[in-house]
């Protein structure tokens, strides 16, 4: 009777959100449908990092590295060929990529399917380390990655970057990936895997002593974390058009730590909401880093300013609301 | 490469190998004590050493007196992030405080852009260091021979701290075992004081050194040393100073080596440190002189 009443609910949720989004859809200016976009690849993203972090308990910094290989998988599969040739003006694409052309969803997927691949890579020797170690090797991870992206000019274009990714990102794909991303979280964290994982967290040896196999559910977690993210990261270059390795920076794990602590470490509602309250407020808060004209006067936006204001926040709710900002108690 | 190159490219790592070191051994004290990755440690270097171009060129008290005195500064800044970012957290997981670490480190360095500006600034290197010296034929600046000698000048005054002082006993006693060491009546949150003090005292006479021997000033400068210089630690064993030691200077040398012997690869020497990490940690978890960690049901 109460799972009838739930899926019910979930169900006329659903519902409403389509129509929400087909509303906004029909009445937003580009430059809103684009946060609105946003939101919703930051959705996918803070829950994939939530999974690992939050659920997991595995301590994290990579997503920037596979944010990096979804976006350049679905860049490079994507892009016309005659779009490469005029990108690739340094040193000539390699031969076998040169004439690729993916349509996006199965890009898209392999995108997901690069990252969760060398997130298995990664995870299989990274995931033996307690917390700290894990957290630096996995950034150390991620630095490698930009590092090698920035390298690699026949296949990445190097420094440079690629310009002119088909702008296949709308609504429907980045919503619509945020809701099977939701619908994933809480089929995964419903079942035995999510008991699993929250023993984990919980305490490894007990868990262990339980019977669950610490390795497997570790690199499993990590796996499906990373390929999300690969697919967030995927969304993001099909959005935005351009990419180049420097936007793969730590700065962007921050912005995803930020979603995942304010709604609190394992709650898939709070990274939700989060995601999309950080998301418009990163963009209400430009105003911080630019000139505001008030007429009689003009303040100066100091650059940077908005990034103090959001590393601030973050101590903030992790000294005085240990919960997160948005979990319920 | 002939033999003068190979001489100048070893005075040149064991120089970059001092620096690293000096920052490393700040980590290594914190994780001892605390179990914590300090994240804000780099943002303390690159805070001492803005501290110092803005004492060098707006005071006119001589350049070693400003020196001495923003290397305090910035101890006095490294104790004041204990007590604001990390002591409220002590009881809390330990992935919270790494996230408090995390939020501190982008806060200094955004404090760096909107205080110091984004446009790097040239250190005022003082003439003394300017001097160059022949040596078998190469020439090498003085800087390159004074970063080492400091470093180990500072190097014997930690160890006596460390080995001989009541306070380095107490030190020792805390990264042994936080609460019996705290039930034999340490003061705790004093010797934690000390401890980040001292590692950014360090942090900054390592800073700026650095900023002689490397004068470009950018308030994200210090996250990339940051960065190695923890690996350092943790190639070392962490917790374990020798090792930080050890580390920085395997790190330091290793990477100048890597250009000098193949240039091809020097886009990667970013990547270099990540990849010994990655390796050491597989191989050798516990770092190159770090003890076995057992752990405790």
């Amino acid at each position: 009777m109460k799972k009838d009443n739930r899926f019910k609910n979930s169900l006329i949720m659903l519902i409403v959100t389509i129509a929400v989004l087909f509303v906004l859809n029909r009445i937003l200016d580009d430059y809103k449908l684009r946060i609105l976009n946003l939101c919703g690849i930051y959705i996918t993203l803070g829950l994939s990092m939530n999974l690992i972090n939050g659920f997991t308990g595995l301590f994290s910094l990579g997503h920037a590295g596979f944010m990096a290989i979804g976006a350049y998988t679905v860049a490079i599969l994507t892009m016309p060929a005659h779009m490469k040739e005029m990108n690739f003006f340094m040193k000539p694409i390699m031969p076998f990529l040169a004439n690729i052309e993916w349509s996006f969803l199965p890009a898209l997927i392999m995108g997901g399917i690069m990252a969760g691949l060398f997130g298995f890579l990664i995870g299989a020797p990274v995931l033996r380390l307690t917390d700290d170690y894990l957290a630096i090797a996995t950034l150390g991870f991620a630095e490698i990655i930009r590092v090698v992206f920035t390298n690699t000019q026949s296949i990445t274009n190097g420094a440079l970057g690629l310009k002119g990714i088909p702008a296949s990102t709308n609504i429907w794909w980045s919503w619509g990936v945020a809701i099977i991303t939701i619908l994933l979280m809480v089929f995964l964290i419903e079942g035995s895997y999510g008991k699993a994982f929250n023993a984990i967290r919980e305490d490894e040896i007990a868990a262990q002593s339980m019977g669950i196999n610490l390795f497997t559910h570790k690199v499993m977690s990590f796996t499906v974390g990373s390929f999300l993210a690969g697919i967030g990261g995927g969304l993001l270059a099909a959005l935005l058009g351009t990419i180049d390795p420097n936007m793969f920076r730590i700065v962007l794990t921050f912005n995803i730590l930020l979603i995942v602590v304010l709604g609190g470490l394992g709650s898939i509602k709070g990274s939700v909401v989060s995601a999309i309250l950080v998301t418009i407020a990163m963009e209400a808060l430009r105003f911080l880093d630019e000139s505001i004209n008030l007429g009689f006067i003009e303040l100066k936006g100091i650059a940077g300013m908005r990034m103090v204001v959001f590393s601030l926040i973050l101590m903030g709710v992790v000294i005085f609301r240990k919960e997160g900002l948005l979990k319920e108690n | 490469m002939g033999n003068q190159g190979l001489l100048q490219h070893l005075a040149n790592g064991i120089s970059l190998g001092s620096l690293y070191a000096l920052i490393a051994i700040g980590y290594t004290m914190v994780y001892g004590i605390l179990r914590l990755i300090n994240f804000a440690h780099g943002d303390i270097f690159m805070l001492g050493i803005y501290i110092t171009y803005y004492g060098v060129l707006f005071t006119s008290i001589p350049w070693w007196v400003v020196f001495i005195f923003a290397s305090i500064f910035t101890g006095l800044i490294g104790l004041l992030l204990e007590k604001i970012a990390y002591r409220p957290l002590r009881e809390s997981p330990r992935i919270t405080i790494l996230i408090s670490a995390i939020g501190a480190s982008f806060f200094l360095q955004n404090f760096g852009i909107v205080v110091f500006g984004g446009r790097p600034k040239a250190f005022p290197i003082p003439d003394v260091f300017n001097k160059v010296v022949k040596m078998g034929g190469v020439s090498i600046s003085l800087i390159t021979f004074i970063i080492p000698l400091v470093t180990l000048l500072l190097l014997l005054g930690l160890t006596y701290f460390i080995t001989k002082t009541k306070t380095g006993m107490a030190m020792r006693a805390l990264s042994k075992d936080y609460e019996t060491a705290s039930l034999m009546g340490i003061d705790i949150n004093r010797i934690i004081s000390i401890t980040f003090f001292i590692g950014s005292f360090l942090a900054a006479v390592g800073g700026i050194m650095w900023g002689i021997r490397y004068p470009q000033l950018m308030p994200l400068m210090g996250a990339m040393p940051g960065l190695k210089c923890f690996i350092a630690a943790v190639i070392g064993g962490i917790g374990n100073i020798t090792g930080a030691v050890l580390g920085g200077f395997i790190l330091g040398l290793g990477e100048i080596m890597l250009i000098a012997l193949l240039p091809k690869l020097t886009g990667y020497r970013d990547a270099f440190a990540f990849i010994l990490l990655i390796v050491i940690l597989l191989i050798k978890p516990t770092g190159l002189m770090g003890e076995k960690i057992t752990e405790k049901v």
